[in-house]
């Protein structure tokens, strides 16, 4: 233990008067902020912190934590929310007044129909295949609508089309992971996680995809449309098909009948991806 | 001088935590957190001078701690002496944000008020003002006084720590004394000399 010193000082105190100063210094330590072992447990994702936002169907409650957001969650009060939120993660979520201003503004702007507007997903434990129909799912633009199918043809699992539907059911990122837009392959809205169909229609209709009108062509058995000058078929609510005049618009059954009257399918919505797996 | 590691309980129950850490990191990094916040933050606070740097900092070199030890072998992990480990990281947390801003030379005003010794559980006001005296050391012998005696590190720590012989951080420790004792007998020639 001994080593050289060159300069050994003297034993600390006494003679020095050294030990009034150190008796002082002993006394500056301070117990850190409450707040300073959620927040480190949150930066590093390991306990999460969540708010309340408003949204066409009412308020939810969103939790983030450092690897990005972790849920968003329809409960009625925050002991349901904490509750859920911990049976299904293992971790505590604590409220606070407000997201942090970049992810207010993210969530803001993805919410308006900005694809564009970076937003981190935590999904720790959740499968692959999961992740993959909700990565997905976020490519569907706002105002339109995709089927099961059609996620399920996108992803290379075009037989797993019932998974999809569980996997979007178990979506713990609802309205900023827009499993909304995603409907029965026969047109109908169908089920939605987040407080049942009728939340589902709402946001829909709030983000301009007219349900009455896709549940009109549902009941009629219209599957696509396309356009006679551009002899081009899609889905009912790509943006393309939208704009096709009434003069020109064609309403097809089944791709089979459209590729039957020399349509090709259109290279946004891509509609034949879903009629593979039909 | 000081104790030899293994004697010392506080050792004993960081090598305990530094096996449950190797084995189940999310599980028990909680436990570090809990047991580790208070003196991380005092270290900075005292080194820093000022509450919100320190508790960024503090927080800055927990979540540090957290990516390093998800980067580590799991036998690493075991073989961690805690409370140094921790003490290097916090204080390369400091050191780079006082690179960035320049410490500023604090106004003494000061009113170190009565003899320490007589009051040792000090008033806020005295005891922020031996932190504002703290502040005006150079900042090798600041960190060493914070270790040795704020948060109360032996000497064989404090060089694991800070990569020093311990007779270079004996020697800091003492030269940052004398200028506190110095600056004290200046400010109290009216008082009764309490430096000898």
């Amino acid at each position: 233990m001994t080593r050289l010193d060159p300069n050994p000082p003297p034993v600390a105190g006494r003679d020095t008067g050294f030990a009034a100063i150190e008796a002082v210094l002993s006394t500056l330590a301070e117990p850190a902020p409450a707040r300073l072992g959620h927040a480190t447990l949150v930066a590093v994702g390991l306990a999460d912190d969540y708010a309340v936002i408003d949204s066409p169907i009412g308020p939810l409650r969103v939790a983030w934590n450092g690897r990005g957001v972790s849920s968003v969650d329809g409960a009625l009060d925050d002991r349901a929310f904490e509750q859920g939120f911990f049976a299904r993660t293992g971790r505590r979520a604590m409220r606070v007044p407000s997201l942090p201003p970049r992810l207010a503004r993210a969530v803001e702007r993805r919410l308006a129909g900005d694809r564009r507007a970076r937003i981190d997903l935590d999904l720790r434990g959740t499968t692959e295949f999961e992740q993959a129909v909700w990565l997905k799912a976020l490519e569907i633009p706002r105002g339109e609508v995709r089927p099961y199918g059609w996620i399920a043809a996108e992803i290379g699992r075009p037989k797993a089309v019932r998974a999809v539907g569980t996997a979007l059911g178990h979506n713990p990122i609802p309205l900023i992971v827009p499993c909304h837009r995603v409907v029965r392959t026969d047109g109908y809205i169908g089920q939605y996680s987040l407080g049942g169909p009728a939340n589902k229609r709402a946001i829909l209709a709030a983000e301009g995809a007219d349900p009455d009108g896709l549940e009109g062509l549902a009941k009629a058995g219209i599957r696509y449309v396309g356009s006679d000058t551009t002899r081009i078929f899609c889905l009912p609510t790509c943006h393309d098909a939208r704009r096709v005049t009434d003069r020109h618009l064609q309403r097809f059954h089944s791709a089979g009948e459209a590729y039957g009257a020399g349509y090709r399918p259109c290279r946004h919505c891509r509609p034949a991806a879903e009629s593979g797996a039909a | 001088m000081d104790a030899p590691a293994a004697a010392d309980p506080t050792t004993a129950a960081d090598a305990a935590l530094a096996a449950r850490l190797a084995t189940d990191l999310d599980g028990s990094f909680e436990e570090l957190v809990s047991g580790q916040a208070d003196r991380l933050f005092s270290i900075a606070l005292r080194v820093l001078g000022d509450r919100g740097d320190a508790e960024e900092a503090a927080q800055d070199a927990l979540v540090r701690a957290y990516r390093a030890l998800g980067g580590y072998e799991a036998a690493r992990i075991r073989e961690l002496r805690l409370r140094p480990w921790l003490t290097t990281i916090v204080v390369n947390v400091c050191r780079n944000r006082t690179r960035v801003r320049r410490v500023r030379t604090t106004e003494l005003g000061f009113e170190p008020g009565a003899e320490p010794a007589a009051d040792p559980v000090a008033r806020r006001d005295v005891r922020d003002a031996w932190a504002s005296l703290l502040a005006t050391l150079p900042p090798a012998q600041r960190i060493a006084i914070v270790l040795r005696h704020v948060d109360g590190l032996s000497y064989a720590e404090m060089a694991e720590a800070l990569g020093k012989p311990e007779g270079t951080l004996k020697a800091q420790v003492h030269r940052g004394l004398a200028t506190l004792r110095d600056a004290l007998a200046d400010e109290g020639h009216d008082r009764k000399e309490m430096t000898a």
